[in-house]
């Protein structure tokens, strides 16, 4: 099927919804940078520009009830799940009112309520958590899905072995996703693994895998609905990689002069949004003035969490001190 | 498969299977993973008959795969179940250490999420099992913020601090031990009962000198305070129980009265928790002190294997009367 074709089956109003999450992805992730540069942020700025089509593709084919257990280059996934940007920008200024109260940073951030599993920087680690969660819906006899994603590196990781092993034994619901943007920090993938595809991967566990061109936000919500579905129906885990490009540095002081600019180049052309936007020209479910006001609302939208993340206070220090451990109260059904 | 006997003694590892058992019949979110935990009924015969009661899924075998089950546990932690994971030996929680450290150790704290877990850990010497499935790796994670460790060191103990483990908010690792599984005897009550988790226990009261240790060690303070009570020398041996959090006013209480400490573990000397009780009494309780703080513990080696090198690894009643008889001179 060509691409169009492919659009064609997914309804107007999820592709515009879909839209609308990576203009607000990248507005968001934009203005972060800018924040950066400024220096009001202090750490890292770890973006998914041009890769928003992934985590916003899979997050937009979960069900409310369904979880996440997203890695660093997935904040679209954190906003479709309904992380405000407010938060984001929140936490990354480490103010008391971000996910974690300023305890940790940047896209460090989860909320059960929203069915987002906190992310660690250790990559693949949420992979065996993902298991679990998947586990728990088995056991509870849940009709539910978990959504994992991790980096082409971090599927170098035992975790990544060991939670997809599991998770195919045990024929769980879940959904690992590869972000393979082609570079692990510095490392590029020649130096990562020996397999040409990482779905290679997924046949010594018995798992069936696919690769999915990362920047066509019908593709990755396709087959997202697809694997997804099918470990609803109780028929185990879809490993699916992504190929797409990381278009920035590992995080923003790195100037990624190691990725060869042609490549960049190569891999601008193939850029989500504007593809997004030819997509659904093609189709006339949209215009440039729906492209316009899209970026209009977004702007508006990141601006307003800039101002409440800029008023919101920071933590005191001795809060520090607070949340080692939980109280049973916590754990009351 | 053990259930609750009236009047009859029960082991050690007896107790552990009832608190689980009991545990399991208690709450349908506790189930069980870990290697060769079902049919087989685990390595030591922990959970002999839990799969033909609880089923396949309550009592899950797994791949041999720690970091993956123990993860897996922290996410059905998280999702509302309560999990327990047995290591078949406390060795190899070592492949599991990212995910403890890094994801259960620091989830409440970084995000609010609790995880309500209990990892068993059959940890210890003393069962010619060498370098690998003989260690004491409570070190490791009594610097790790967000565990909480417990060692129990009689029957009643083992029962009663597994069943809080299970119904704590939070990740616990229980630290069984193997020498004692099938040498210490007691009779339970068959009621219900837990033993709180953070509570030490004096498990024989002295004046004289105070010993502060755990596990299996305190049966070995416990022969020492028989050896030197025909001296004249009352021994108060004090069971931590729980390492994390630490009673701390319970060792505080017993040196205020003793003035004179050792502290007492099988696992090495060098930054062991000995070294932790010393450095608080040393703070808090200096000007109770009447001799110095004597450590006892094993040296700074892996676990060796011969019978000979072993028996000179662990500590013995000898050094504990030796160091008792020391201080009680000052």
């Amino acid at each position: 099927m060509d691409v169009l074709e492919t659009w064609k089956t997914v309804k107007r109003a999820d592709l515009l919804q879909m839209y609308y999450y990576l203009r607000l992805t990248r507005t968001l992730e934009d203005r972060i940078i800018a924040l950066y540069r400024q220096g009001r942020i202090v750490g890292g700025v770890y973006t998914s520009n041009g890769m928003e089509a992934i985590s916003v593709g899979y997050a937009s084919a979960l069900e409310r009830d369904d979880i996440i257990a997203p890695f660093h280059r997935d904040m679209g996934a954190f906003l479709v799940r309904g992380i405000t940007p407010g938060e984001v920008v929140a936490q990354y200024l480490g103010k008391r009112t971000g996910p974690t109260k300023g305890k940790d940073g940047n896209v460090h951030m989860g909320d059960l309520k929203r069915g987002v599993i906190g992310f660690v920087s250790h990559l693949a680690d949420n992979l065996p958590v993902a298991t679990g969660v998947a586990l728990a819906f088995r056991l509870r006899g849940e009709s539910r899905v978990v959504v994992t994603n991790t980096g082409d590196g971090g599927t170098s990781r035992g975790d990544f072995h060991e939670a997809m092993n599991f998770a195919a034994v045990r024929k769980l619901p879940v959904v690992f996703f590869c972000n393979n943007n082609q570079y692990a920090y510095s490392t590029p993938l020649g130096l990562q693994m020996a397999v040409k595809d990482v779905v290679d991967r997924a046949k010594a566990y018995g798992m069936p895998g696919e690769i999915v061109e990362g920047n066509d936000l019908a593709a990755v919500y396709l087959a997202a609905r697809r694997a997804i579905r099918k470990a609803r129906a109780g028929e185990g885990p879809t490993f699916i990689e992504c190929k797409t490009m990381r278009m920035h540095g590992h995080s923003e002081h790195d100037s990624a002069k190691y990725v060869p600019r042609e490549l960049l180049e190569e891999w601008k052309k193939k850029e989500p949004i504007l593809k997004a936007e030819q997509m659904l020209k093609q189709l006339g479910y949209a215009d440039e003035n729906t492209f316009r006001e899209v970026g209009e609302r977004v702007t508006k939208e990141v601006e307003a969490g800039v101002e409440f993340a800029e008023k919101s206070p920071l933590p005191e220090g001795p809060e520090t001190l607070n949340g080692v451990f939980a109280t049973d109260e916590e754990i009351k059904p | 498969m053990t259930t609750a006997t009236a009047g009859r003694e029960v082991t050690y590892l007896e107790a552990i299977s009832q608190a689980l058992d009991e545990e399991m019949t208690r709450d349908e979110r506790v189930f069980l993973m870990g290697e060769d935990i079902g049919p087989y009924g685990g390595a030591f015969r922990i959970t002999e008959g839990f799969q033909q009661k609880y089923g396949e899924w309550r009592v899950l075998d797994t791949p041999l795969s720690e970091s993956g089950f123990v993860g897996a546990a922290i996410g059905a932690a998280m999702m509302g179940m309560r999990p327990v994971v047995e290591m078949q030996f406390a060795d190899f929680i070592s492949c599991a250490f990212d995910q403890i450290t890094e994801v259960a150790a620091k989830n409440h704290y970084r995000w609010g999420a609790p995880v309500p877990m209990v990892i068993r850990a059959p940890f210890g010497g003393g069962v010619h099992g060498g370098p690998f499935h003989s260690e004491c790796p409570e070190g490791w994670f009594f610097h790790s913020p967000g565990l909480k460790l417990v060692a129990p060191s009689t029957p009643y103990d083992a029962k009663g601090l597994l069943k809080a483990a299970i119904r704590d908010p939070n990740p616990v690792i229980y630290f069984e031990h193997k020498f004692l599984y099938r040498r210490i005897k007691a009779v339970l009550p068959d009621e219900d009962f837990i033993v709180p988790i953070g509570k030490a226990d004096v498990k024989r009261a002295g004046v004289d000198v105070s010993v502060i240790t755990y596990g299996a060690m305190v049966h070995l303070a416990l022969e020492a305070a028989e050896l030197l009570a025909r001296d004249g020398i009352a021994l108060e041996v004090v069971d931590l129980r729980t390492l994390i959090p630490l009673d701390k006013e319970a060792i505080y209480q017993s040196v205020r009265k003793t003035g004179k400490v050792i502290t007492l573990h099988e696992d090495n000397k060098t930054g062991g928790i000995g070294a932790e009780v010393a450095a608080l009494l040393a703070e808090e309780c200096f000007d109770s002190l009447d001799g110095p703080i004597m450590r006892i513990a094993a040296p700074d080696t892996p676990v060796p294997f011969s019978t000979p090198l072993e028996e000179f690894f662990l500590p013995k009643v000898g050094d504990i009367v030796a160091a008792a008889k020391k201080l009680a001179a000052y």
